[in-house]
């Protein structure tokens, strides 16, 4: 029988998104021995982006998909990480990511949030979508929570909207990116069925 | 009727609502929200075709910007 940490590198997981809840998922997905990750972002790495987000400042001016390449293969340079430096519309997510067991919804607008939620949720019923949803500002620890709709999670509060006074800090962050690699990391360890266990809440 | 809302029971004056006519009542106002009613997701587009009755299971979450 394969063990679970062979059966990780056997594992291809997708990340929409890197920014703070992409770089820092990809990056705990990478250190934990995923073998194949999928990463696409259209963006560019800013000296603001530091706050929070996995990247160096040598990196400012870079593609936030090369630069999270290379910094995960800083640490483990045999995973097979595939990047796409493409905004993703749903035609885009259906063929960027139809060869991942799950996907990690990391973008920043509410509206790109729906959209992959919505694509993966009818198209792709067999694979598990990992979303973030509420994770501004700082503090309330015990706030954050996960809870399952089918082969949808949620990660985070579902409360605390990014505001000028309300931003994204890095702990905060940080906590959902990881819980959304930790949950990754259980479906794919525990082999966990995409249509069971609708609306279920964990503590 | 009565349904559970969000796995908590919700109890309401009426036979059924449509989805629109739900979200309203509840006060779910942002813009972004993810309604799956028996495990199966309603896109916005219809919210007034789709409705809710007794004994209906419905999870409303908003989604909220930042990542």
């Amino acid at each position: 029988m394969k063990s679970k940490l062979e059966k990780l590198r056997g594992t291809c997981i997708g990340i929409a998104g890197c920014g703070g809840l992409g770089s820092n998922c990809a990056m705990a997905l990478a250190r934990a021995g995923v073998g194949t990750l999928v990463i696409a972002d259209f963006d560019s790495v800013t000296l603001e982006n530091l706050d929070r987000q996995y990247y160096f400042r040598d990196q400012v001016g870079q593609k936030k998909v090369l630069a999270l390449k290379e910094n995960i293969h800083k640490v483990n340079p045999d995973i097979d990480v595939q990047v796409h430096d493409v905004c993703l519309g749903p035609d885009e997510v259906l063929h960027i990511f139809k060869n991942c067991q799950v996907i990690v919804e990391a973008f920043d607008r509410a509206d790109m949030k729906l959209m992959i939620i919505e694509t993966v949720t009818e198209r792709f019923p067999d694979k598990f979508i990992i979303a973030g949803s509420g994770l501004a500002g700082y503090g309330a620890n015990n706030a954050l929570r996960t809870r399952r709709l089918g082969n949808l999670f949620i990660c985070g509060d579902e409360t605390s909207e990014v505001t000028p006074e309300l931003p994204p800090l890095a702990p905060r962050v940080g906590v959902v990116a990881a819980m959304q690699a930790n949950q990754a990391l259980e479906i794919v360890m525990d082999d966990m069925e995409p249509a069971a266990g609708d609306d279920v809440w964990e503590e | 009727m009565k349904i559970n809302l969000n796995n908590n029971e919700v109890s309401m004056a009426g036979e059924s609502f449509s989805v629109r006519e739900l979200l309203a009542l509840m006060k779910f106002t942002f813009p972004m929200i993810v309604v799956k009613i028996n495990g199966r997701l309603v896109g916005k587009e219809d919210y007034d075709r789709v409705f809710v009755g007794d004994g209906d299971n419905v999870d409303a979450i908003h989604l909220i910007s930042g990542g």
